[in-house]
């Protein structure tokens, strides 16, 4: 196995800390909060209310189970469109009472499903990403283990994106693109190598600002060990995003996404 | 963002079928040389010169898929089309083996330079910035080009306070440039929350077929969302959907008239009474 297709395999680790996990051990008075409003509350989508040392935030993030009963409760951490509705549910509030933003994400993708389309999947992810980039408050959204394409992106439009060392971030998984580019999924390794997905090849691409390390002994048997490296960086990076002006900081989130692409004009 | 298999094709030297079966999946008429073309939708053949420039089958009106030039032709005043940055080339940036052959190719058969069209154009003498896209060149997808090309359009607009149209088709990111694809949607959208915070028109004309990334990014943030008929929309593929649920998909699945019934677009257009209706909708919003 090469050191890619490690990394995802930890990434997708069913012990791995999921959202709850994260929230729980980073900050304080978290109360959930359901429902996008319009339809259902998505177990794939959790968040609501927090505070950071003296900060009121709002916490929303994609949520996986440990065993088969938690998984189905929350479908994997696969969303519906009702997930996404509800994750920019909290957001706007977040807005309105001048809350930064902290989202978590751990997603394979958004759920592929006759509902989900039924109900407008490819809508609400579109939605997210405009409304995101024009949120009037503070966004900062850290990849803790999977981030699969749209379905990660539409909690990702953020000021400064995070990752922990074993997380990643890519337009298909691995096994998708050896299948569908080559059509012989028995090339993943060949695929996940090319792919530059992991927290380092995205660093280094300026998709991500900062990696957390994560313990020798595994993530799941020493949170703390990368939850209090997440605490020093929102310690040092949330007063110095309040402290912008609104328009300093959508110009900065603006373009942020404005610059990327790679492309020869002549 | 699946639907790039159609892109590729086992090298088993069969051109001829590779191609027929391409067109099948594309529907598209097959045009053998000759004087007669054969409509996929409803299978007759059709007299080549019947199909006018709306590119309609005779028969059974499907809409065939068109190329910007085409598109221009029967949506803009004659003549008044100018293009935006037909320089820019796309890159490597993932150094994905073979992709500058894979650009090549598409390029010499679609005959332009990437997979989608910009500028600046007027509609019956309504001053509008247009962006459309081209499923001939690599399904449509969005790499950087598509997604820096229709963001510059987008800022065009902005700054000289024009209405947008977007016609659009895809198959989703284009996968061959990895992660930078796949952030072409927040880039986009975010364009567009600019244009939008400006009290601007957008107009999206979906077109078969718009999916994946594109979809789930400017298709479906329109302030008014057309459609042409049948035109098939929707985010996932529907191979990876029946993967996962081990059924069949129900008849019209994602289809335009899904969509409408679903509440996610405005109206169905006819193409041949696409532009009628836009100068109608520019006139009400003009002041």
């Amino acid at each position: 196995m090469n050191e890619t297709m490690r990394k995802v395999a930890i990434a997708r680790k069913i012990e791995r800390p999921n959202t709850i996990e994260f929230i729980k051990a980073i900050f304080d008075d978290f109360l959930e909060f359901h429902g996008d409003r319009l339809y259902a509350d998505d177990g794939a989508v959790v968040g609501g209310i927090a505070r950071f040392e003296d900060i009121p935030v709002t916490v929303v993030g994609i949520q996986k189970g440990h065993d088969l009963d938690e998984n189905v409760k929350c479908n994997f951490g696969q969303p519906e469109p009702e997930g996404y509705r509800k994750a920019l549910r909290l957001m706007k509030q977040a807005e309105k009472f001048k809350r930064p933003v902290i989202t978590f994400i751990n997603t394979a993708g958004a759920y592929p499903g006759i509902e989900a389309e039924e109900r407008g999947q490819g809508e609400a992810i579109a939605r997210n990403l405009k409304e995101m980039s024009n949120l009037k408050t503070p966004i900062i959204s850290i990849f803790t283990g999977e981030g699969g394409s749209g379905g990660a992106l539409a909690l990702a439009v953020a000021d400064t994106v995070w990752m922990l060392e074993n997380g990643m971030f890519s337009v298909l998984s691995p096994e998708g693109f050896a299948s569908i580019l080559w059509r012989d999924p028995s090339r993943v390794e060949e695929a996940a190598a090319l792919m530059k997905m992991t927290a380092k090849d995205l660093m280094r691409d300026h998709v991500i600002d900062k990696i957390f390390s994560e313990p020798k002994e595994g993530i799941e048997n020493n949170l703390k060990f990368t939850t209090e490296q997440i605490k020093n960086a929102l310690r040092e990076t949330l007063p110095k995003l309040r402290s912008l002006s609104i328009d300093g900081l959508l110009g900065r989130r603006y373009n942020r996404f404005r610059q990327y692409g790679e492309f020869i004009e002549d | 963002m699946n639907l790039f298999k159609k892109n590729y094709f086992s090298l088993d030297g069969n051109e001829d079928k590779r191609k027929s079966d391409r067109r099948k999946r594309r529907n598209e008429p097959s045009i053998p040389d000759g004087m007669w073309i054969k409509c996929n939708t409803c299978k007759s053949i059709i007299y080549k010169k019947e199909v006018t420039e709306y590119k309609l089958c005779p028969n059974c009106g499907a809409h065939f898929r068109m190329s910007p030039e085409e598109r221009i032709k029967i949506t803009c005043d004659e003549g008044s089309f100018i293009e935006f940055d037909s320089n820019i080339r796309p890159k490597n940036p993932m150094k994905y083996p073979g992709y500058d052959e894979v650009i090549e190719k598409a390029q010499e058969k679609s005959g332009i330079s990437e997979a989608v069209v910009t500028g600046h154009g007027n509609i019956d003498g309504y001053e509008v910035v247009l962006a459309i896209m081209d499923s001939h060149f690599m399904m449509g997808s969005m790499g950087s080009v598509v997604g820096e090309k229709v963001t510059r359009a987008v800022e065009y607009a902005t700054q000289y306070r024009l209405p947008l149209i977007i016609f659009t088709t895809s198959g989703g990111a284009r996968m061959q440039e990895g992660i930078i694809s796949l952030l072409q949607m927040a880039k986009v959208s975010s364009a567009l929350a600019r244009h939008d915070e400006a009290g601007l028109l957008y107009i999206t004309v979906l077109t078969d077929p718009t999916t994946g990334g594109v979809t789930a990014s400017f298709a479906m943030l329109g302030d008014i969302i057309l459609s042409e008929p049948k035109a098939l929309i929707g985010f996932a593929g529907q191979r990876v959907i029946q993967g996962t649920i081990h059924q069949k998909l129900p008849e019209g699945f994602q289809r335009a008239e899904f969509q409408l019934e679903h509440g996610f677009i405005d109206r169905i257009v006819p193409r041949e009474s696409l532009r009628d209706e836009l100068a109608v909708i520019l006139k009400l919003h003009s002041s």
